[in-house]
This record gives C-alpha cells, structure tokens and sequence, in this order.
C-alpha cells in the first residue's frame, strides 16, 4: 500500500478506497464513522495506513462531533457516512458549519440514488446549501482521490468543513487512479484553541459568526469562479450541458460532441463562469442525478435553462436512461435510440434477500409470527424478518426508530402488546435514548435486542459490543444487559438466540407484564469466522419425515422440498443441505416427529 | 481487437463474481484499454443476485452499461443467465455456468426452475454462440468447488479470442499474471489448472 517509487502508480480503486487514500494523501490524523452503504469501505480502507487514528463510532453523529474535536485540536480530519447518516449527524454538521476549525475537515456523503440499500432518496447537496460549506463531487476515482486532497486545502483556506458528496456508483465503482505521496503535515500537535468567540456557540458568539459564514460563502463562491475542479470542455455551440459526479460520464457518452460545464464543486456555484458557458452556446441543458440542484439555482440566474423537464427526478442515471429520455426531448434524432432485444426469458423464480442459513434472528422470529404481534422493526439484517414465510415485521422507517414507533403505538392506546426489534450495533446507535423514553414514559412495550455479537448487514464492522476497535485492538465489551438494567427496565432477559422454547416461553411471559421488558437473543453471526469452525450439518431421518412442511416455515434456505415423497401423505419430505445448514438446530427443536437430527446425533453417526 | 467491449457478469453473492470482474477490468487495462467495472452489492450476502459491469474501450466514460449494449454475458448460475438477458444487444457472446442455485422460491416455495433446454432455446434466440461450460463440475474434479470461477474466467478467454473480440496478444499469460495478483499464492497452482481447463472446455 505504501510505495516509494518515482514514477506513477496507477491502480483500479473504488471510489471508496479512492478517497480513503486521498484522505491519507492529505495527511488526515483522525477518522471516524458509522458503517452505512455505500460509504463503509472507505474507513475500512482509511483504517490500514500507517500512522492514523480511524474508528466506528455509536453513530453519525458522534462521529461528526469527533471529527470536529479533531480538527480543533489541529488535525486534519475526516467522517464518512451514508446520506441518512448526515440526518443524524446533522445538528453537529451544522454548528461545524458556524465555527469552522484549526485544521481541514471533510464530511462525506454517499448517496443512494435508486435507493440500492437505503429506506429513501435523498440529494445531500441541499445539505450542503443549507449549512452553508462547500459541496464537491468527483466524477470518478481518479477525482474522488483528487478532491479529498483538493478538499482539505479548501477547508483550511476558508475555514469550513466541506462536505463530499458521493453516490453509490461512484463508490462502488472501480477505475484507474494514479496515485500521490502523502503529506507530510507538522508532527507536532498544537495548544488546544482557546477562542471561545469562535467555538463556543453561545447565541452572542454565534449572532457575530453569522456574517463571517456569509461573507465566506461569497468568498468560496469567487474561488469557485477559477477553481480547477470547474472547468469547461468546449465543443459543439449548439448545446451546453452543466453536469457534476457521475452524471458527468452519462454525458460524454451520449453527448460526445456537445459543449460541457463539468461543476467538481456544485455548491457554491460560480455564477459568472455559467453566464459565460450559457452565452456561447444555444441551448442549455443540466444532467444531474435526483434534485434539479444546480438546475434550479442557474433558473434563479435568470438563464433558460432545461433538466428535469427532461431526464427523470428520482432513481439512477445510465447511459440508457439519459439518451432515451434525450431522444424523447428530441435532443437527439430516432436514429439514437437503442432498442431492446425481443426475447421472452419465460417465468423466473424471484430470489429476494433472506436471513442465511443458520441466522441467529431466525428462531425470533418464527416465535413473532405465531404470537401474531405487532413488530416494529429497525435497520440491520433482522429487518429481512419481513420476508415470508417468517412475515414477523410491520413498520421498519430508519436507525433506531422500532422503540420509539412501539413506544408511540402504546401511548395511541394501540390495544395489542408492541414489539421493538432491533441489533446490537443499532441499539448503541440509537436504540438506547429510545428505550430511556420507553421506561421513563411507562409504556408496557416489549423490547427484543438481536444481538448477533458484531454489525452485519453491512459486512461484520465491529461495534462497543464486540472487544475490538476498527484498527483491531482488544477494548472493553460493552454488555447490552447492564446497560439495559442501568436504563431502568425491570425485566430484561438474556437468552442463547439458537433457543426457540426459551424465546417463546420470555416473550409469552412479558406479554402478561405492564411495564417495558427486553429480551437479549444472543448468538454469533453464523458468517463470522469463530461460528464457522462450529458448523455441523444436520440430517434428516427420511423415514421419521412425513412432508407436514412445519420445517419450511422457518425460511431456511438450507431446508429443501426433497424428491421423496411421504407414501400416506403424498408430500415432499424436508431436505438439508449440508452444504448450506451450519447445524443452528433451530428446525430440529420444532420438527414434531424430531425427523431432523440434532448436532450430537449427527456427529455419533 | 474490438474497440470497445461491454461484459455482464451475472451471478448469487457467494460464486466469486466479484473476484472475477476484479480480474477482468484489470485485464482490460493490461490489454491497452481504459476499463472501468461497477458492482452491485447490497443484499448478496443474503442469497440475492449479484451483477457486476465490465468495460473495456479505447475511452470509457459511463461505468455502467445501458440496457440492449452488453456485447458479453458471463452468466454463473443458470436462472441469473436468463434473468439478465433483457441486458444484451443481438448477437452477444453467452458464456453460462451450468450450475442451479435454486433460490428458497423454488426449494420451498413451489416455483419452478428454468429447464436447461428453455435456457439453451431462449439463449438460441440472441445468438448462435451461447456456450454453456460444467463450471462447478471442472472446478471439483481440480478439487476446489470454488475455482468455478477461474474456470469460467478461462473459457471466456478462449471464446473472446475466438469470436474475434481480442487478437492473440492477448495471451494466456496476460490474464494468469492478473490473476496471480489477486489470489494467494498457495491456490495459483489450482487456479493456473482451473484457467487452462476452462480454455480447453469450450
């Protein structure tokens, strides 16, 4: 990863490594983030260099707050987050914005248009116009590289965060970056600053930052009107097109010939450079992803211009989508439009996301299911329990939100008992002053914390529960129980999550309380390393099966409709793969003729 | 060689497809192209589909492709095959891994599998040089189920030089040296086997 060689360096990175080693390259001291897709490989990545500090935080917010400590205290810093990440964080976002900071501070944003794993679309950039700070969008790795650099440079002219602003196919997409040194910035850590004026935002301190922050908007915004990373491709008069990030390339591609005002920072907007592209051509057009952000804002200019009147307001560009919609507009002629193939591919089976093969949320579940509650869910695996035949989730919205949604049913008068359920990670993300509320307002709701020892969804990021930091170090194991206990609730109960009676019998129990009780279901992600090792494919006893189908209801896809028919009933028996089943024994505990072996049957045999 | 080539790579999370396109971008720059891949992951730890775009030209500008402009599909699993074929221009080349990773809607759901001579027919339709390779079948007969993906990778080699897409200096040798980049150096013994013998099974 470290290379001291003269010439150039090219290598394929994402765009996440990308602005990872551009962060790096810039001399960034401190990292922090919550993981959150598309952005999470980029601390992954960040967290393997030399001689930085990198670390998941409880969540956004506090990692903004932490990157802002930094950069008071002198240290080029950087926070990373997916785009409903930046809600959270926002209140620290914001006030970032009003006192700015000793050394450069850089908040990325991935957005998520088409929503590939996200609950919403959401186009970061009004964040940016909002708070007032720069926004600067790469169009690729190569940028993405690039701009970090360019944008601690920014953040320390101006005294501003700036915030980076990304999309999913940036992100995840992987081209040549040729790589740079890093800078070596001053070793030595500087005195603490004690300019209270500047950084405590008491409403007079503030009421005197407030034109500063104006007067350094207009400043950046004359910077923009020379700043390399604005510049124009001249090319044929009769139309002009302003684009930014990845729409950029969308452009090129169907547009080749066109004239192109490519914006690398798209807030503030350099407004004499847009009059001058807008003067020499005849036509003007914007291609921008989700908000007519830039298209709105020439509007206000005064200068005719067209966007979302023509290229679609929500989802993910592609070549298709702008040269269709511009053949439509009748941009370019028929002769442009790429027709589809005819070929009928017949019915396919759909092959929807479920809970793998030995699951620790499994069994809770199933035992949800047949209490036939009302769930409110949260964001993490858990929240496939929607999926039938599991079925076991009514609301899900964002982090943290099952307890205080179940919390709110209950004081609606909502006459059935409500369930929260959520993860490990989330409930330190912000699961915990939901739960506060819960037992401080008195509602009798039932709390179900899946704690699966690590943060999966997004590919095993290590949380307070796990003993291990980002940068691999041994720390202390928060245990979710105590802090439940410290919290106020009476009735809380750990039990092994493989443990199917043990949930029921709990959740059957707290359903006659009136009070806020939580179940702790805990058992290692079957994907994680040390689960592994522990992984026996059970069996099915051919002759005990008679196809009652009790197995299926489960969602294993370890279990199959075997070819053997049961000779009364006429019913496919139950089949497991051994390939797929890691022996979590969950469909041995509710097989009524016990035709599915237990781990200690399977391994005497 | 042609001046420009769009590869789909279609697959279940879990089948190497990422590993696969990882070697074939960084086959495309060794070659002389720009390349340029872009993945969609998300769900496909759970057992969703899993693409991954691929493409080589003399200027790539979009990462992904757009609908009706793939020129090559290497399909891993059967039914991703079909599932992604709206994707393809007439003609495209079709490299399917004969293997069924039959989803929970079939193994416990009751929907039904595509049968093989559907996928051959449908795929007859695009073009006359769909080629269908025992990925899973070679690999574990290496010895390694997992080098499937080599294998494929190793038929797609032969077939783009036999097409016509890319001249013979686009060696052998190019692609096993990317491969050896990517893969710890105790499997290129099985993975140099698995590439040779996805060349000599198409």
């Amino acid at each position: 990863m470290i290379e001291t060689r003269t010439e150039p360096i090219v290598r394929m990175l994402s765009g996440n490594e990308a602005v990872a080693r551009g962060a790096w390259e810039a001399g960034v001291a401190v990292a922090s983030a919550y993981p959150g897709t598309p952005s999470t490989e980029i601390l992954e990545e960040f967290a393997r260099f030399p001689g930085v500090y990198a670390e998941w935080a409880t969540n956004e917010k506090v990692a903004v707050d932490v990157a802002i400590g930094a950069a008071y205290a002198g240290k080029r810093a950087l926070t990373t987050m997916k785009h409903v990440g930046l809600n959270v964080a926002a209140d620290a976002f914001m006030y970032a914005a009003m006192t700015g900071a000793e050394a450069g501070l850089v908040i990325v944003s991935a957005d998520d248009p088409a929503m590939h794993s996200s609950q919403n679309e959401q186009d970061n950039r009004t964040f940016a116009k909002f708070a007032r700070v720069p926004c600067i969008e790469p169009a690729d790795s190569q940028e993405a590289k690039d701009f970090t650099v360019a944008a601690y440079a920014l953040s320390e002219q101006f005294d501003t965060p700036v915030l980076l602003r990304l999309t999913t196919r940036i992100c995840h997409s992987a081209t040549a970056v040729t790589l740079g040194e890093r800078i070596e910035l001053a070793a030595k850590t500087p005195k603490f600053p004690r300019n209270t004026e500047k950084y405590v935002m008491v409403p007079a301190n503030a009421r005197r930052r407030r034109p500063v922050i104006e007067q350094r908007l207009h400043a950046i915004a004359q910077a923009a009107e020379i700043s390399p990373l604005n510049r124009v491709e001249p090319g044929d008069r009769a139309l002009g097109i302003i684009t930014a990030g990845v729409a950029y390339q969308y452009a090129k591609e169907v547009f080749p010939t066109a004239s192109v005002l490519k914006l690398g920072m798209t807030w503030p907007l350099p407004e004499g450079m847009i009059r001058a592209f807008a003067a020499s051509v005849e036509r003007l057009i914007v291609i921008e992803e989700l908000d007519p952000f830039i298209e709105e804002a020439v509007r206000l200019m005064g200068i005719p211009v067209e966007g979302k009147a023509i290229f679609p307001l929500t989802g993910e560009f592609d070549p298709r989508v702008v040269r269709e919609s511009a053949v439509a507009a009748g941009l370019l002629p028929e002769s442009a439009h790429v027709p589809l193939i005819e070929v009928d591919p017949g019915p396919l089976p759909a092959r929807p996301p479920v809970l793998c093969a030995g699951c620790p949320h499994r069994g809770a579940f199933y035992v949800l299911n047949r209490l036939k509650v009302p769930v409110n869910g949260d964001i993490g695996c858990y929240t496939l329990g929607l999926i039938p035949p599991l079925s076991a989730m009514h609301t899900c919205g964002c982090m943290g939100a099952s307890i205080g949604v179940a919390h709110g049913a209950a004081k609606a008068g909502s006459p059935e008992r409500h369930v929260a359920v959520l993860g490990d990670s989330t409930f330190f993300h912000s699961g915990i002053p939901a739960l506060v509320n819960a037992v401080y307002n008195r509602s009798p709701i039932i709390t179900i914390i899946l704690d699966n020892r690590v943060t999966g969804m997004t590919g095993h990021q290590d949380n307070p529960g796990t003993g291990r930091t980002l940068q691999g170090e041994q720390t202390t194991v928060v245990e979710i129980e105590p802090v439940v206990r410290a919290l106020g609730v009476r009735h809380v109960t750990t039990v092994p999550a493989f443990d199917v009676d043990a949930i029921e019998t709990t959740l059957k129990a707290y359903l006659k309380l009136d009070e806020p009780a939580v179940l702790i279901a805990r058992e290692e992600c079957a994907l994680l390393p040390e689960a592994r090792k522990r992984w026996v494919p059970l069996e099915v006893v051919s002759d005990d099966c008679n196809g009652c189908t009790l197995c299926f209801r489960i969602g294993c896809p370890a279990i199959l409709k075997g070819a053997e028919l049961d000779e009364k009933t006429g019913r496919p028996k139950a089949l497991i793969d051994a390939a797929l089943c890691t022996g979590c024994e969950v469909c041995a505990q509710l097989c009524p003729r016990d035709a599915i072996l237990f781990r200690a049957d399977v391994t005497e045999n | 060689m042609k001046e420009a080539i769009n590869f789909l790579l279609a697959g279940v999370g879990g089948q190497g497809t990422i590993l696969a396109s990882d070697v074939l971008v960084n086959v495309g720059l060794a070659a002389g192209y720009q390349a340029k891949q872009a993945e969609v992951h998300g769900m496909s730890q759970r057992g969703g589909s899993v693409t991954s775009h691929v493409r080589w030209g003399k200027m790539v500008y979009s990462p992904l492709i757009g609908a009706g402009e793939v020129d090559v599909l290497l399909a891993f699993e059967k039914a991703e095959a079909l599932r992604n074929l709206s994707q393809l221009r007439y003609g495209a080349l079709a490299v399917v891994n004969m293997q069924a990773i039959e989803p929970i809607t079939v193994t416990s759901g009751g929907q039904p599998y595509p049968e093989d001579d559907h996928l051959r027919a449908t795929l007859a339709q695009i073009s006359d040089t769909a080629t269908f390779v025992d990925g899973e079948g070679i690999a574990t007969g290496l010895g390694n189920v997992r080098a499937a993906n080599v294998v494929l990778l190793g038929a797609l080699s032969a077939l783009l030089e036999r097409e016509g897409y890319v001249g013979p200096e686009l060696t052998r040798d190019v692609w096993l040296d990317v491969i050896t980049q990517r893969v710890p150096p105790r499997y290129m013994e099985l993975n140099r086997r698995a590439f040779d013998a996805g060349r000599t099974a198409v």
